[in-house]
């Protein structure tokens, strides 16, 4: 057991752990880029450093920006931005599914025999990444690239379409 | 306690999974909500890159793969879903998922 892992571990699900339970939204999300950080750092510590480039490129730069955005759209003033108590009965029973599905989750794990550690770590160079990429993943290269245009597109309609006037008029005495 | 480093690092996926989980079930806020969704999705390529460093593999590649095409799935989830949020925000003027009731109107 190395100490690097563990502290990555402590580090990562600390991060997690704090920003599930602080109230203002952005002290919460600036705790889930810590968190982020510290999966990248495993996937370092693993060996993979292009899928850890590409988590810090993703997750720490992209979506974490994205996050703030929307914290910050989504409030009216100051005050908002903390999150009100949310009630005990929730935060009771999801406490209970989230430990029950860790006990069985660890039940599991240490109770299966998994191969042991390999000696030699699997090395991976950013050239075989590349011709697995343009070989005989490129089918699915091309729908991961579909995908993502079809998402941010619908993304930006979603978001920009203003509702239109009268509709918002005819809502209003509706109720 | 004598662990194999992928015991450990199952453990560690698995208690990332249920931290997000949790933070999914319990919280209101419709941002904290996909916020604990992205930390599922984060444990699970925690276990892909897990068991590509320690599992057996035919191909070398293929964990890393699995990885980068789960990253960009996510991305494309978090940009839709906080598109949402700002769309239920300017219907409603609040985020809290409890009031996010009605479909139309």
């Amino acid at each position: 057991m190395s100490l690097p892992l563990l502290l990555i571990i402590l580090v990562t699900l600390g991060a997690a752990a704090l920003a599930m339970a602080l109230r203002n939204l952005i002290h919460s999300a600036l705790l889930l880029i810590a968190s982020w950080a510290g999966v990248a750092a495993f996937f370092l510590w693993a060996g993979a450093e292009f899928v850890a480039f590409a988590q810090v490129l993703v997750y720490v730069g992209a979506v974490s920006m994205i996050v703030l955005f929307a914290v910050l759209l989504t409030r009216r003033s100051r005050a908002d931005l903390a999150v009100a108590p949310d009630s005990l009965g929730r935060a009771f029973s999801g406490f209970l599914a989230g430990g029950a599905v860790f006990g069985v989750l660890v039940g599991g794990v240490l109770s299966s025999p998994l191969p042991g550690s390999k000696a030699v770590e699997p090395t991976v160079s950013v050239r075989d990444i590349g011709t697995q990429l343009m070989g005989p993943n490129a089918v699915a290269l091309l729908v991961v690239g579909v995908i993502l245009t079809v998402a941010l597109l619908g993304a930006v309609v979603l978001a920009a379409t203003e509702p239109k006037p009268d509709q918002g008029q005819a809502q209003e005495g509706g109720r | 306690m004598n662990l194999d480093p992928l015991h450990l690092c199952l453990i560690f996926s698995s208690a990332l999974f249920c931290i997000g989980l949790i933070g999914t079930l319990a919280r209101s806020n419709t941002i904290l909500v996909l916020l604990g969704i992205e930390l599922m999705l984060n444990a699970a390529n925690l276990n892909f890159i897990a068991f590509w460093r320690y599992g057996p593999s035919p191909v070398p590649a293929t964990g890393v793969l699995f990885v980068l095409f789960s990253i960009a799935v996510a991305a494309a989830e978090a940009a839709v879903g906080l598109a949402l949020v700002i769309a239920i925000y300017r219907h409603q003027k609040n985020v809290r998922l409890q009031e996010a009731n009605h479909l139309k109107g």
